[in-house]
């Protein structure tokens, strides 16, 4: 196939891009309801043809056509088939154009799957998603086509950078940009209410799953990008503060807020201005991670490509989209009517709380990312903040909101009693000290943090159990069971999400402050001892990949004497460039993982050998799962599913 | 509770949060920002023993020296000023003598630096974009090799 064709599409997709955002607005605004239909299709059709241009894309590099440039910059014939087909992800324009397939799948679900909604709201949703794509598929055309060709073709091509080639590349990007850019739904939504100028609950019912997907998504993107780096060398670890992990928390600190907030305008008609804004910011922020993390201005492995006449025109596709929605949000939010009444105490009051302090966290975050670029674009000053602002700042902003995530679900709509509230709890607390206590007599030492943190988390679990044991109502035992099967799904998603949260914090925590690390040299046959293991150098043995040679270390780990796991730890030289990557040796184990990394050799003939434990890793991404996976089953909530809102709606007028 | 009221205490309580918030980013962002140095700028500005800094340059060939189990000794320079390096740990894999380094750590009273990570970028013509800046500035910046 030729890659004409792919390019050809893209352009097509751009004019069908336009189409889709001037007729449905326009019909619309008539009230025709022909040009309105023109919406749907016009979504089918452009991601038709984008994803046309992916798959004749994709097609190049699995053929290995050198003669287009991004495969031959990117690409090689002997590299293994996974990362042919995730290499093409793998670089700036590959990138942009599956950010644009993504965009335009999210189109195409609510033209497909909106049919219950309004006919000019969908119209309108349509359109501003239309306007989203023609922004990015203009850019794509004219600064970063993944289609052009070079005169004279290499034989062999570069080759995709080795640090890169990692099954986790076929996941991460996928996911985290699905989170990303599923957030334009929200936006789209959030502007065409306010085009519209009503905003009610079915709005609300409308906008939550959507929001809902992309907040799973962007979990486990992030989930998993955090994973790659915790096993990856030179990446700092699960999490370093990095501006490009922040470029991807800070949407997903939104998206938690408004996930919050959407619930009091579905259920109690208030915080409707609070919540539009949140969804405008959400989508907001989600370009302001793709400035920063495609235009350059960081240096960063996601930084393919330095060209600044690219950062400028996402900059002002950022300013054009921001601006925009931002000023119409001035015209028309004080037009909404506001909603329901409430006390300050109360679990509208409590999400008004989770949202501030999730908003305020994010704002912590937004400040150390880009103070360090602001300042060096005026001073020309180069300074970095690193973990210590954020743990200075990020880490007292939320502690009061952890501590308060289970009152949440048990305060009740308007008013609230605090007595009720902590009955229910108390065991949690105690369970919560007691569990904190033991942990603190069988490990022996630690900073005073690492207590709180435990006691927070299984606070937040014990707090999601208790949610549930109370909606079942427990103690009444003979009922539990029947309730327990009747509830929402969207009750046992959230408290999955609240005690998977729980989880990823006692992980993060134990990890980061009673890590254990050796640095040694070894001969084979010597043996290392990390937290109780034993762990024994076998030898170093020569390596043969598919596109790449080097030496693998072996490791036998044994605890009092029986055989836990042997472990390899794998230097690597990539073809064609010769580069480096070392490959880490790891165990996993319920109470912690053992992280073995070969070095170089010394003078005298030893190995340099990197021997850690890291105690309680795996909670974190297994947290981190189970927050997806509770993303998810609310998703399948009745309520929320297709049809039920148009039966509500009915129900509506009929009253 | 009337609706004025509610919005009363939720400005009231967004304004307490905030108010914290930015007390704690200005005092963190004043104690826990690293200012981003060469050599010569290490001189130049007589940055004092213990200041905490990030130190950036071209590893000077033949200066990588092994100290025993784990623990390197290297200079950086930015060709026109150097400074001694001390490093225990790994040094990442793209670490090379006459390419660009980033190194974290304390100025010691001896003049020398004690880095507690060392970063080399990920391409192998790669060089850290804040070292390039400088080394262009300074009128000493080589294109790389394509």
């Amino acid at each position: 196939m030729s890659v004409e064709i792919g390019h050809f599409a893209l352009i097509l997709a751009l004019v069908v891009a336009a189409f889709q955002t001037l007729a449905p607005q326009w019909g619309a605004a008539r009230g025709d309801a022909q040009l309105m239909a023109i919406g749907s299709i016009a979504a089918l059709v452009q991601f038709s043809l984008i994803a046309l241009s992916f798959m004749i894309l994709t097609n190049a590099y699995l053929s290995s056509d050198f003669s287009v440039l991004n495969v031959a910059e990117n690409s090689h014939s002997a590299k293994p088939l996974i990362y042919k087909i995730s290499g093409v992800w793998g670089n700036h324009e590959g990138s942009m154009l599956l950010w644009v397939l993504i965009l335009a799948l999210f189109g195409a679900g609510v033209a497909l799957f909106g049919s219950n909604l309004p006919q000019t709201l969908k119209a309108r949703i349509l359109s501003v998603q239309g306007s989203i794509g023609f922004a990015f598929l203009l850019f794509i055309v004219a600064a970063s086509n993944p289609f052009q060709r070079i005169i004279n073709p290499p034989i062999e091509g570069n080759g995709l950078n080795p640090i890169l080639q990692d099954p986790a590349l076929a996941f991460h990007p996928p996911f985290l940009y699905a989170g990303y850019v599923g957030l334009s739904i929200a936006f789209s939504f959030a502007v065409a209410a306010l085009i519209e100028g009503r905003v009610d609950a079915a709005w609300a019912r409308w906008v939550r799953p959507w929001t809902l997907l992309s907040w799973a998504c962007l979990t486990l993107g992030i989930g998993m990008g955090s994973w790659w780096a915790y096993y990856e060398l030179g990446w700092g670890g699960f999490w370093f503060w990095d501006p490009v992990e922040n470029a991807s928390f800070m949407p997903w600190l939104v998206a938690t807020a408004l996930l919050h907030s959407a619930i009091v305008v579905e259920k109690r008609g208030a915080l409707k201005i609070w919540t539009i804004l949140l969804a405008i910011l959400a989508f907001s922020l989600s370009l302001v991670g793709t400035f920063l993390v495609r235009s350059g201005v960081l240096t960063s492995v996601h930084a393919f490509a330095v060209d600044p006449q690219r950062g400028l025109f996402i900059l002002m596709i950022l300013g054009v989209f921001v601006g925009g929605s931002l000023t119409l949000f001035a015209i028309r939010a004080p037009a909404l009517k506001a909603g329901g009444l409430f006390a300050p105490l109360s679990r509208e009051g409590g999400l008004v709380l989770n949202n501030l302090l999730l908003c305020t966290a994010c704002a912590a975050v937004f400040i150390g990312t880009l103070y360090p670029l602001a300042l060096e674009s005026i001073t020309g000053e180069k300074i970095s903040v690193g973990p210590p602002y954020f743990n200075l700042t990020f880490g007292p902003i939320v502690l009061p909101l952890l501590l308060l995530v289970p009152l949440g679900p048990m305060l009740t709509w308007k008013r609230a009693d605090a007595l009720p509230v902590l009955r229910r709890l108390w065991w949690a607390a105690a369970g919560a000290i007691v569990i904190t206590l033991l942990a603190l007599m069988f490990t022996r030492r630690g900073p005073w943090l690492a207590p709180v943190g435990i006691a927070l988390g299984v606070w937040l679990i014990l707090g999601a159990m208790a949610d549930i044991a109370q909606r079942s109502g427990v103690p009444n035992w003979n009922v539990v069971w029947a309730r327990l099967t009747g509830l929402p799904r969207s009750a046992i998603g959230g408290a999955l999400a609240h005690g998977g949260l729980g989880l990823l914090i006692i992980g993060v925590i134990v990890l980061s402050l009673w890590k254990e690390e050796h640095i040694v040299a070894l001969n084979p046959g010597e043996t290392l001892s990390v937290a109780g293991y034993d762990v024994t150098f076998t030898g170093i043995t020569p390596l043969q990949g598919a596109n790449y040679v080097g030496r693998k270390g072996e490791f036998r780990i044994q605890k009092n004497q029986g055989d836990v796991a042997v472990v390899v730890s794998e230097k690597r030289l990539f073809a064609p460039n010769n580069t480096p990557t070392t490959e880490v040796g790891l165990v996993q184990t319920f109470w912690g993982d053992i992280y073995m990394v070969l070095g170089d050799e010394t003078a005298d003939g030893k190995h340099v050998v990197r021997g850690s434990f890291n105690p309680l890793a795996s909670f974190i991404w297994a947290g981190a799962l189970i927050m997806f996976v509770g993303g998810l089953l609310s998703l399948t909530d009745r309520r929320l599913r297709i049809g039920v809102p148009k039966r509500a709606m009915k129900l509506q007028a009929a009253e | 509770m009337t609706r004025k009221q509610t919005r009363t205490t939720i400005i009231l309580a967004s304004l307490a949060v905030l108010g914290l918030a930015a007390f704690l980013i200005l005092t963190a962002i004043k104690d826990t920002i690293v200012f981003f140095y060469t050599p010569s700028e290490v001189q130049a500005k007589a940055v004092k023993a213990g200041t905490r800094l990030r130190l950036g340059g071209l590893v000077e060939q033949g200066s990588l020296a092994s100290k025993g189990e784990a623990n390197y000794g290297f200079i950086v320079t930015d060709l026109s000023a150097t400074l001694s390096v001390n490093y225990k740990g790994q040094l990442p894999d793209l670490f090379r003598e006459g390419q660009g380094v980033v190194a974290e750590g304390t100025l010691q009273a001896d003049g020398t630096f004690t880095a507690d990570t060392v970063l080399a970028k990920h391409d192998e013509n790669y060089m850290p974009k804040d070292v390039a800046d400088r080394l262009k500035a300074q009128g000493k910046w080589k294109e790389p090799k394509p």
